[in-house]
This record gives C-alpha cells, sequence and structure tokens, in this order.
C-alpha cells in the first residue's frame, strides 16, 4: 500500500459548554450542507470515518463529527475526578446546539446514531428552527434498561471489555469483521462510567415517548434508518415513530445498531438516498 | 447440539486465549434438562448432562428448546442473534453468579453460540 492521508482533518476547539470551558476533538470534511453527526454511548466521532471517507457524502455535504465531553479526544470538564458522569436531556440538546453555534453552521443538517438517534427526537420536538434536516439512525422514543447497568463500572471487571461485551451482540452478524471489530474497539477504549452515563440518558432521562406526537416534520424534515438486526433500538420503535410523526423510515437490511461502522460501505448506500432528499430541500 | 461446544471451543485458540482467566462452572438448561460446563483456563474440561440433585455452578442461561434452536441457526434471524437480544425479549433467562458471566462477556458469547459453526456445516453439505 502507498502511504496516503485520509481526506479527514481532527483539531481541538475550545468553548464554554454547557456553563463549563470545554476542549472538544472535532473532525470534518467535505464541503457543501453541513451535516453534524452524533455518535453513540460510550463511543466516539471515530464511528463516522466511513461516511467522512466517502466522496458520495463529502462532494455535497461538510460532514462534522465531534467527540462529545468525556468521550475520544475531549476532555471532561476539570474536576471530573469528584464527579460521576450522567447524561441528562436537557444537557445533551443543549450541547449540540452550543457546539453546532460555536461551529458557525448555519441551519446544518444533524445525524445521531442511538443516544444520537434519540436526541435528534428531542431536537425535532424543541428546536426544529435550527436544522434543515435530522436524521435518526437507530432511532426508538424509549430504551427500557434489560440488564443491571452497574456492571458497567466497576473496578473488578474490565471496564472496555465488559462495554464492548454487552454491545457486540448489536452488530450485524452479516457485518464484515474488520467493522465489526473496530466498532468494539472503540468501545473498549471509553473512560470508566462514561457509556454507563450515557445509558442514563437512553434508557432513563431522554424517554420520548410522550411527546413523539408533537413532532411536526413541515417544521424540520425528520428521516429515520435502522438496521435490521437492532434489538436495542428495534425496528419496531423506529417504525412506531415514523407512523407517529409522518417521517420516512427505511429498516436497513444487513446492518445492525451501528450501521456507520460496521458496514460503512452498506450503510451509505442507504443514507446516499436520504442526503438527496435533503439536497433537495 | 451441547455435545460439540467443547470440541468447537477448545479447538478455537483465539477463543480459549481470550478465556485464558477464566475458570468456572456454567449451566445451559435447553426446557427442563440442564447441563453442566467446567471450564478451564478457557478450556472446556467437563460437559456432564443432568438431572441434577444439587447443581454447583455458577450462573445459568435458562430458554425453551425453541429458542434455543433459532439462536443456533447459522445465521439467526433478527432478535435472536444474541443473548442480551433474547434476555431483553425475556426468552432467556440468566442467573445466578453473573460475575464470571460478566467479566469475560466476549469469551461467553462466542462459547454459547458456538454450535452455529456445527449447523452452517451441516447445511453446507
Amino acid at each position: 500500500m502507498s502511504p496516503h492521508f485520509e481526506p479527514i482533518t481532527g483539531r481541538y476547539l475550545h468553548l464554554d459548554l454547557l456553563g463549563k470551558p470545554h476542549r472538544l476533538y472535532v473532525e470534518e470534511a467535505g464541503s457543501g450542507i453541513p451535516l453534524l453527526c452524533l455518535h453513540t454511548a460510550g463511543s466516539d466521532a471515530r464511528q463516522y470515518r466511513g461516511v467522512m471517507n466517502d466522496a458520495r457524502v463529502t462532494s455535497n455535504f461538510r460532514v462534522i463529527a465531534f467527540d462529545m465531553p468525556w468521550h475520544g479526544k475531549s476532555s471532561p470538564p476539570a474536576g471530573w475526578q469528584d464527579t460521576e458522569y450522567e447524561l441528562g436531556s436537557r444537557d445533551y440538546v443543549r450541547m449540540v446546539v452550543e457546539v453546532a453555534d460555536a461551529l458557525g453552521l448555519e441551519r446544518p443538517v444533524a445525524m445521531g446514531c442511538s443516544i444520537g438517534g434519540r436526541i435528534v427526537l428531542h431536537l425535532a420536538h424543541e428546536h426544529p428552527d435550527r436544522f434543515r434536516a435530522l436524521i435518526g439512525l437507530e432511532s426508538a422514543a424509549h430504551t427500557e434498561p434489560y440488564y443491571d447497568l452497574s456492571w458497567l463500572n466497576r473496578p473488578d471487571v474490565h471496564g472496555g471489555m465488559v462495554c464492548a461485551g454487552v454491545v457486540s451482540g448489536l452488530v450485524a452478524p452479516t457485518a464484515p469483521s474488520e467493522g465489526r471489530w473496530e466498532t468494539l474497539w472503540h468501545y473498549m477504549q471509553s473512560g470508566p462510567g462514561v457509556f454507563k452515563g450515557d445509558l442514563h440518558f437512553y434508557m432513563i432521562d431522554g424517554d420520548i415517548r410522550h411527546r413523539v406526537d408533537e413532532i411536526d416534520i413541515k417544521k424540520c424534515p425528520l428521516y429515520l434508518l435502522t438496521g435490521e438486526y437492532d434489538y436495542s433500538c428495534t425496528a419496531e420503535g423506529t417504525l412506531d415513530i415514523a407512523k407517529r410523526t409522518g417521517a420516512p423510515a427505511t429498516i436497513m437490511k444487513g446492518l445492525g445498531h451501528f450501521p456507520m461502522s460496521e458496514d460503512p460501505e452498506k450503510f451509505v448506500g442507504y443514507l446516499l438516498p436520504v442526503l438527496d432528499k435533503i439536497r433537495g430541500l | 447440539m451441547l455435545d460439540v461446544i467443547a470440541s468447537l471451543v477448545n479447538a478455537d485458540t483465539a477463543l480459549v486465549r481470550r478465556g485464558r482467566f477464566v475458570n468456572t462452572t456454567f449451566l445451559i438448561a435447553i426446557g427442563e434438562a440442564d447441563t453442566l460446563f467446567r471450564v478451564q483456563d478457557g478450556r472446556i474440561v467437563n460437559v456432564a448432562p443432568g438431572p441434577f440433585i444439587t447443581p454447583d455452578y455458577s450462573f445459568a442461561l435458562r430458554a425453551t428448546r425453541d429458542v434455543w434452536e433459532k439462536f443456533w441457526q447459522p445465521l439467526p434471524p433478527p432478535g435472536f442473534t444474541d443473548v442480551f437480544a433474547l434476555v431483553k425479549q425475556k426468552l432467556m433467562r440468566v442467573e445466578g453468579d453473573l460475575h464470571p458471566f460478566m467479566s469475560n462477556l466476549l469469551y461467553f458469547k462466542d462459547v454459547i453460540a458456538s454450535p452455529r459453526q456445527k449447523t452452517s456445516k451441516a447445511g453446507a453439505r
């Protein structure tokens, strides 16, 4: 292989976020309509590298993905050592809006997966004027806890291994081995308690079932894409949102809970028709 | 189906390595039929079919035969691909001292799913 650089660039953004100074790692590639990508719980923006390296996407979209505070190469806020990380709905909504503002993005498209797929529902409900369109990957209005979350952060269990172990079955059984293990590697690198803290939003605080009917897709178009093998955000859960909001939904064959990282090529095949629609808005 | 687990696991050097710190006995229940698996340093060293009067094990996975058979298909249908998928749908019960299971989850998931390799080969013939 001849050495080469990918077209992705990464930088550190300093900003006040949720009232505190933060240092966020932000990657981007491409030019055109800003497409702000939100990663899953306990992972980071590397999940979108397949999308960022796909010229079919980047020829028309400026794809931007940031590591949330505590995740990837973004730092936790100073004083973190004496706190327990817990993501709440209000902070998560504010974070996305404040990062978009700090980056000077004018009515970007936001695309999020899992917790990101949930927060786009909150954004659709609370801030439809701020976004050109929203794309929910693996979106469900709520997911009940189905195992004891305390296993994810205790000193006698390897945090990276248990987090990867918990999510491993969410990858489609048909996913390429490299994509599967790259996805799990990201989980193995999460800081202690970060995945668990994100799941506070996913399984407890971020429940939006009672407000889904109030989402108006005429104010901000919403598109839903969910992998057929996802048993956490199920096809049924996504189709329920589609039914209640009128948002178009596609169940993606041969994909699981992490479509953009487990099989980027296949995922982009599903994403492109959505992006074409957004370009025509 | 359970009779193939030991040979498949023990022949998989990468899987044995992943489980090299595992020393425990766990139970798989297919309906009412219990089987005990003794694991030593990642290798399955004994498989004991029940019934038992006083079975001694750390954790147990219990599901009906129908559920296990779907789970062990070479390409299981959505909802049957993973132990946690079954647990979420209340089709499987995982009980007992879960510490060995949760602290070696990637190992045990592949051990438990190993019969899929056998069904895959049988299907190809």
